[in-house]
C-alpha cells in the first residue's frame, strides 16, 4: 500500500505560484516546510478515530483543495470530518505528535487563500459539526458548534424573533467557526458591531489537542486576560474553534431598504452624514457601488438597474421596532436628500421580495466579477473621504491594461472593495497593481485588509499596516500556542518570521 | 369617452414569506406577517400606467377592497403612477369571507359609478389562486374579457389581446369597454422612484363602503379546514 500515495512536493509547488505566477512574488507560496507526510499508519489512526469520515478519495478531496475563487489549489490527500470536539482533540494531539500539518476548513468561502492547503496539509473540516447547542430566548445568546452554516443559524433565529449580528454575501455556505476565525465583518457591522463584541465565548482545541473551554455565555466578565480575543481573527493559526457562543439582536419589526443614485462621491458622503443625522438609531447598513459595478450586474447577471443610471449608488437599510416611526424618519430623510439635490434618483422597498432584490444589487457584485474574467481583489480600509480616490487613481494608473476596475463596499465602515479584472491571469498587470495599491493605502494609514484577512495571499504585506515590533509579538504568540507550527502553516504571518 | 381605467390591487402575504397554518387549522397566520401588493396586480398597475404614458387613457384609478392596511397597497399603486385611489373598506368577518364574487360585484358597481372604459386586474391572487374575479366582473357588466393577457394593444375602440393558453398564444380582438387580466409576461413592473413616492403622498384615496355601492358581501362559502401537508423526511441516495 505504501507506494500508492504520490510524493507531491514539486507538483504542488508549481500549482502554488499564487496570482502572480512568479515564485518570487510576495503572494506566492514559500517552500514546503519539513512536516511529516501522511503514512498508511496515519490513515489507519484517522479511520479508527473517524469511522467513515476520513476521506482519501481524490474526487471528494479535490473540491476542498481549491478556494471559492478558484485562484489557489493545494494537494492534500486527506480530508477529515469530525463531529465532536473530542474527535478534533484526538486528531490534533495525534498530528502534533507526528508533526503533520493541519488546515482547518469551514465553508471555504475565504478570499485570501487561507482556507485551502498549500501543499499536503491535512484538511480538517468542521462541516459535520453543525449542531445548535442552546438558545436563550431572554438574553438572545446562541451557543452552537463551529460548523453551523450562517444562513441556517439566521433561519433558526428568525423563527424565534432574533437575527444573527452579522450578515454577508457568503451566508449560504460560510460557517460560524470560520466567520469567527477570520473576524468577518459584513453588511450589518455598522449597526451591531464586530464579532469582537458579539462573541461571548469560544471553545478552542489547541495544537496539542488540549480543549480550551472559554465558552462563557456572560455579557460581562472581567476575570483575567480575555483569551478568546486571540482566536478571533487568528485564521486557524492559533487553534481550531469548535464552538461559539454569540449575542444575537432581536429581529427588527420594520425593515426598509433604499436604493439611491448620486452624481458625485462627495454627494454620497454628504448623504451619509445626513443619513446618520436623520436616521441614526435605525440605520443598519450603508453600502455603495459604482456605475462599473452596475454595468457588470447588467451584463453578466442580467439584473436591471432599479433606477436611472448614476455614477454612484447607495444601499441604505433601516431596522427598527415601529414601522410608522421608521417610515416617517425615512420619508423626512429622503425628502431632505432630494430637495438638497444630494441624491438624483432612488427607490424604496418595504416588502420582503423587493428588499431581497435591492440587496442583491450589492450582494451579487462579487459574483458578477467572476464572470468578467480573472479578478484581483483588494479589501482596504481608508479614511472615508479617501475611499474612492484609490479607485480613480488605480484606473488612471492601469489605463487600458485592465478590463474593469470597480469599487464598492461598506462605505459606512470606511471599507472599500477594489476589484480589477483581466481576461486571464496577467503577471504584468499584477506587477502594476502591487505594490502600488498597498503603498497608496499605507500612505493614508489605511489597512491593506479590512475584513478579508491575510491568509496566504496577503501574509507578506502585513508590514504595510503593522509595525515590525507588533508583528514580532504575534510571532511569539504563535510559537507559544503552536510550537511546531502545524496549524494552517504558510498563512497569516509573514515568511520572514520563521 | 372618459378614458378612465380601474385597476384592482389586492393586499396579500408577501411571496417571500414562509406561510404558517394556524394551530387550529382554520386558516393561515396573517398577524404581524409581511404583506405586499399581489405580483399580478403590480403587472396590472404597470400596464395601466404605460397606457396613460402613451396617452391612450386619461386616468388610472387604483381600487382595493379590505381593511385599513389596504391603503398601503393603494399608495404603492399611486407611487407607480396611478392618479387616485378608492379604498372599499371591508373588515372583520366580511373580510374573512371576501372572495371573487363579492369583489367582482364591487368592481362592477365602481365601473358604472366611475364611468370606466377599462378594468385591468391581475389574473389571480397568490393567496387563493382563484383566477375568477376578472371573469366574474366581465360577466356582471356584460363586457368582453381578455384574460391571461401577455400583450395588449389598443386599436381605436377595440383591443387586441394576446392570451397565454395551454396550446401556446391566442390573439383576440375585443370591443371596449372591457376587462383584462394580466399574466406574468405582460410587462415588468417598474420600481416606484423617489419623486413619484413623494408625489403619491399627496394623491387622494377616497373611502367607500360596499353598502354604498349596493353590494351585499355575504358569502355562501365556508372554510371547513386548512391543512398543511406532512413534511417528508429527506431521502437517502
Amino acid at each position: 500500500m505504501k507506494g500508492k500515495y504520490r510524493r507531491t512536493a514539486t507538483f504542488s509547488r508549481e500549482l502554488h505560484l499564487g496570482p502572480g505566477g512568479s515564485a518570487s512574488s510576495p503572494a506566492a507560496a514559500p517552500q514546503r516546510l519539513p512536516f511529516s507526510r501522511v503514512t498508511v499508519e496515519d490513515l489507519t489512526f484517522f479511520r479508527k478515530t473517524l469511522p467513515g469520515r476520513a476521506i482519501t478519495d481524490p474526487d471528494l478531496v479535490q473540491s476542498s483543495n481549491e478556494d471559492w475563487l478558484k485562484s489557489v489549489r493545494g494537494s492534500s490527500e486527506v480530508l477529515l470530518r469530525p463531529q465532536t470536539t473530542q474527535e478534533v482533540s484526538q486528531i490534533l494531539s495525534y498530528c502534533q505528535s507526528r508533526n503533520l500539518a493541519v488546515n482547518p476548513q469551514g465553508g471555504n468561502t475565504g478570499l485570501v487563500g487561507g482556507s485551502v492547503p498549500v501543499y499536503d496539509e491535512i484538511i480538517l473540516s468542521t462541516s459535520l459539526m453543525n449542531n445548535i447547542l442552546s438558545f436563550d430566548k431572554i438574553s438572545g445568546i446562541l451557543t452552537c458548534q463551529a460548523g453551523c452554516v450562517l444562513e441556517n443559524l439566521s433561519l433558526y433565529l428568525e423563527e424565534r424573533d432574533y437575527i444573527m449580528p452579522l450578515d454577508l454575501g457568503a451566508k449560504g455556505s460560510c460557517q460560524i467557526g470560520g466567520n469567527v476565525a477570520t473576524n468577518a465583518g459584513g453588511l450589518r457591522l455598522l449597526r451591531y458591531g464586530s464579532l469582537r463584541g458579539t462573541v461571548l465565548g469560544l471553545e478552542v482545541v489547541l495544537a496539542d489537542g488540549q480543549v480550551l473551554d472559554c465558552l462563557s455565555t456572560l455579557r460581562k466578565d472581567n476575570t483575567g486576560y480575555d483569551l478568546k480575543q486571540l482566536f478571533i481573527g487568528s485564521e486557524g493559526t492559533l487553534g481550531v474553534i469548535t464552538a461559539v457562543s454569540i449575542l444575537c439582536p432581536r429581529k427588527p419589526k420594520s425593515v426598509n431598504v433604499v436604493f439611491l443614485g448620486c452624481e458625485t462621491f462627495d454627494q454620497l458622503l454628504k448623504s451619509f452624514q445626513l443619513c446618520k443625522g436623520m436616521l441614526g438609531e435605525i440605520l443598519s447598513a450603508f453600502e455603495f457601488l459604482d456605475s462599473e459595478c452596475m454595468r457588470l450586474l447588467n451584463t453578466h447577471l442580467k439584473l436591471a438597474n432599479p433606477i436611472s443610471d448614476c455614477p454612484f449608488y447607495i444601499v441604505i437599510e433601516t431596522s427598527g421596532s415601529d414601522s410608522d416611526h421608521d417610515s416617517q424618519k425615512l420619508h423626512n430623510f429622503l425628502e431632505e436628500a432630494m430637495t438638497s439635490l444630494l441624491v438624483t434618483d432612488g427607490t424604496v422597498a418595504t416588502e420582503e421580495s423587493k428588499i431581497k432584490t435591492l440587496w442583491s444589487m450589492r450582494e451579487r457584485v462579487t459574483e458578477a466579477l467572476t464572470h468578467d474574467g480573472f479578478t484581483y481583489k483588494y479589501d482596504i480600509s481608508l479614511p472615508v473621504e479617501r475611499i474612492y480616490q484609490l479607485v480613480t487613481d488605480m484606473r488612471q494608473h492601469l489605463g487600458e491594461r485592465a478590463r474593469s476596475v470597480v469599487g464598492y463596499g461598506h462605505v459606512g465602515d470606511g471599507n472599500l472593495h477594489l476589484n480589477i479584472t483581466s481576461s486571464a491571469k496577467d503577471p504584468a498587470l499584477l506587477a502594476s497593481i502591487e505594490p502600488f495599491v498597498y503603498e497608496w493605502t499605507a500612505r493614508f494609514q489605511g489597512s491593506i485588509s479590512a475584513e478579508h484577512g491575510l491568509g496566504l495571499k496577503k501574509r507578506n504585506y502585513i508590514y504595510y499596516s503593522k509595525s515590525r515590533p507588533t508583528v514580532a509579538i504575534m510571532g511569539k504568540m504563535k510559537t507559544l500556542l503552536d510550537p511546531k507550527g502545524i496549524l494552517n502553516p504558510y498563512k497569516t504571518l509573514p515568511d520572514d518570521l520563521k | 369617452m372618459s378614458g378612465r381605467v380601474l385597476v384592482g390591487v389586492k393586499r396579500v402575504i408577501d411571496y417571500a414569506v414562509k406561510i404558517r397554518v394556524k394551530p387550529d387549522n382554520t386558516g393561515v397566520v396573517t398577524d404581524g406577517v409581511k404583506h405586499s401588493m399581489n405580483p399580478f396586480c403590480e403587472i396590472a398597475v404597470e400596464e395601466a400606467v404605460k397606457l396613460k404614458e402613451k396617452k391612450l387613457v386619461k386616468e388610472v384609478v387604483a381600487v382595493s377592497c379590505g381593511p385599513q392596511q389596504s391603503q398601503e397597497t393603494i399608495r404603492t399603486a399611486l407611487a407607480m403612477g396611478a392618479d387616485r385611489g378608492i379604498h372599499v373598506e371591508v373588515s372583520g368577518k366580511d373580510y374573512e369571507t371576501l372572495g371573487p364574487l363579492q369583489v367582482s360585484k364591487i368592481m362592477a358597481a365602481l365601473a358604472k359609478k366611475e364611468d370606466a372604459q377599462l378594468i385591468i386586474l391581475g389574473k389571480q391572487a397568490i393567496d387563493d389562486d382563484c383566477n375568477q374575479t376578472g371573469q366574474m366582473t366581465a360577466a356582471l357588466l356584460d363586457w368582453p374579457q381578455g384574460t391571461f393577457a401577455s400583450e395588449v394593444t389598443l386599436d381605436g375602440d377595440k383591443i387586441k389581446v394576446v392570451r397565454e393558453i395551454d396550446g401556446g398564444l391566442e390573439t383576440i380582438k375585443i370591443n371596449t369597454p372591457a376587462v383584462l387580466t394580466a399574466d406574468l409576461r405582460l410587462n415588468t413592473p417598474r420600481y416606484a422612484t423617489l419623486p413619484n413616492i413623494m408625489k403619491a403622498k399627496k394623491k387622494k384615496i377616497a373611502n367607500v363602503k360596499a353598502a354604498d355601492l349596493g353590494v351585499n358581501l355575504t358569502s355562501r362559502l365556508e372554510t371547513v379546514e386548512d391543512l398543511v401537508g406532512k413534511l417528508k423526511e429527506a431521502g437517502k441516495v
